[in-house]
């Protein structure tokens, strides 16, 4: 399946559930969509195209916490990245997608840490990159996160 | 409810790769669960990325891992380019497939003296840690560096192979082929190996599609992917080589694996340096524009991912990496819960992880009490391989 055959069935498919898509090369695509829909694409493409997932990139940007859904179609070499953006920085939500596959297990356990996005549905949120003792609301790859300076004095 | 015993694996070892914390919980001599902590080598790399400029950031990915330091780089610099629509030399695309081979040899010879070491064939460890030094001496020649190589840039690589070389990597990996034959055969053709591994650590395919697996570890499983042959890159799309896939999904199936797959490196390295084509190493881009991109490529454990977004500063906005093991590792939940703790180390082993601590491996019961130290573990895993050796020697 090419890349455009790819795009044609997802828009076809969720209408104008589909924000924007956009074929940026012929490899790669990206589609905007609700966070509410994420579990059913992530569905859609992960059980009936048979995509492979890549894995998920949160990027915190000035409209709201972005998540992106990297999916590989191995037969054309085509990944097609599926864009959910959370607006509320203080309480970001989205229901988690380990119900469609255990691939996403350890990605949201990371954003969950990292971004503070909370994942509805996944009770295994414990830490997984940070120390167990670090402070909670503290999101270091948020940009307002501010290294914090070392003391000297504490050897 | 009756307490079950814990074993828990590391977090420190001296002397391999990275720490992570283990946690079998075993019900005699049966794992029934098992969960791992990491973190504990946590650089931040993709925090470091966001201040760096996009050529320094190679220089940080390549430093993610010494082995994988052909890998991380090759993709990030490939998602640059996707980025910025940036050409690369044809001269460079072959040269980038030739460190991405070489890298793989002497990673999977790594993985094959090491698992070795645990079952008790010491001889392989020696051997396989012997015959890997002809590939980093040519990696030496090649890149400048037997590790860590610094030959990746946007838009092409940083330093030529010489005409005169060719004749001496071609000797060399000759020389290296006639020991892989004996390797292969003493690995292969061992009835004690057979029986030692077969049927232990299966990983279903159904598995390692749910959990997405990687490289070897997947394609040991019938999942048949490959970045270098789906996802084409370099020039692997212009030479002829083989997927090498196995049904089995055990221990005994990713071994050869990669071992098969030493001979498709060579086969491929000899193909590139036959037709290297003349021309510039590099396109010298001078400007990264905003937009995003993402790059893969096949490292030996499996698919390397990065996704690079620029806001059209000379320093990524976000730089997301995800290593291989990062896939592979969960699928210990299918492979170790319901195998013994002798085979444990070997299973964890199986996917080449960046893996450690069985230095440290512990088993404590319901009192808190020390059974076993690491080291006895390693011995049970060798005392183990004993005693079908010593079946295989009754019977003749």
């Amino acid at each position: 399946m090419t890349i455009d055959a790819i795009v044609k069935k997802i828009n076809d498919r969720y209408g104008d559930r589909i924000l924007k898509s956009e074929i940026k090369s012929s490899k790669r695509a990206y589609i905007d969509i609700y966070p509410k829909d994420i579990v059913d694409v992530a569905k859609y493409l992960f059980k009936e195209l048979g995509m492979r997932f890549n894995i998920a990139s949160a990027v915190d940007d000035f409209d709201g916490i972005e998540i992106l859904y990297h999916f590989a179609y191995d037969a054309s070499g085509v990944i097609v990245t599926i864009r959910v953006i959370l607006k509320d920085k203080d309480n970001p939500h989205i229901d988690t997608i380990t119900t469609v596959t255990k691939a996403a297990w350890w990605i949201e356990r990371e954003i969950h840490e990292l971004f503070g996005v909370e994942f509805d549905g996944n009770e295994d949120l414990r830490p997984l990159l940070l120390p167990d003792d670090w402070p909670k609301g503290v999101y270091p790859l948020r940009k307002n996160f501010v290294v914090p300076k070392r003391d000297s004095r504490k050897a | 409810m009756k307490a079950k015993p814990v074993i828990p694996i590391g977090p420190y070892h001296p002397l391999q790769e990275e720490p992570e914390f283990w946690k079998l919980v075993v019900d005699g001599e049966t794992v029934v669960d098992v969960d791992v902590r990491i973190g504990y080598n946590h650089r931040g790399i993709e925090k470091i990325s966001e201040s760096k400029s996009f050529d320094q950031s190679i220089f940080i990915v390549e430093r993610i891992c010494g082995i994988c330091s052909s890998s991380h780089p090759i993709a990030c610099v490939q998602a640059i380019e996707d980025l910025a629509g940036i050409e690369v030399p044809e001269r460079a695309l072959y040269i980038r497939t030739i460190t991405q081979e070489l890298e793989r040899i002497h990673s999977h010879m790594l993985w094959l003296g090491l698992a070795g070491h645990f079952l008790g064939y010491n001889t392989v460890f020696m051997w396989g840690w012997k015959y890997r030094e002809p590939i980093c001496d040519i990696m030496e020649m090649v890149t400048g560096n037997r590790q860590n190589y610094a030959m990746h840039k946007v838009g092409g690589v940083r330093r030529d192979i010489e005409k005169e070389h060719v004749s001496y990597i071609l000797t060399r990996l000759d020389e290296f082929l006639k020991q892989l034959d004996i390797l292969k055969g003493a690995v292969l053709d061992d009835p004690v190996l057979h029986t030692r591994l077969e049927g232990i650590g299966i990983l279903t395919k159904e598995a390692a599609i749910e959990y997405s697996a990687l490289g070897p570890t997947a394609r040991a499983s019938g999942y048949d992917i490959d970045v270098r042959r789906d996802h084409p890159y370099g020039v692997y799309d212009k030479v002829k080589w083989n997927v090498i896939t196995q049904e089995k999904g055990d221990v005994f199936a990713k071994a050869v694996v990669r071992i098969l797959e030493m001979y498709e490196s060579a086969r491929i390295i000899r193909q590139c340096l036959d037709r290297l084509p003349d021309g510039p190493i590099d396109s010298k881009p001078k400007e990264i524009p905003p937009g995003e991109g993402i790059g893969v490529a096949e490292a030996p454990r499996g698919e390397v991912f990065h996704y690079v977004k620029s806001d059209g500063t000379n320093s990524p906005v976000r730089h997301k990496i995800r290593a291989p093991t990062y896939m592979n590792f969960p699928t210990f939940r299918e492979t170790v819960i319901g195998e013994t703790v002798s085979d444990a180390t070997i299973i964890l082993a199986a996917i080449d992880p960046c893996y450690c601590c069985t230095e440290r491996m512990i088993v404590v019961d319901d009192s808190n009490k020390e059974l076993f130290r690491a080291q006895e573990l390693v011995r049970l895993s060798q005392e183990k391989t004993a005693r079908i050796r010593e079946r295989f020697r009754m019977k003749q």
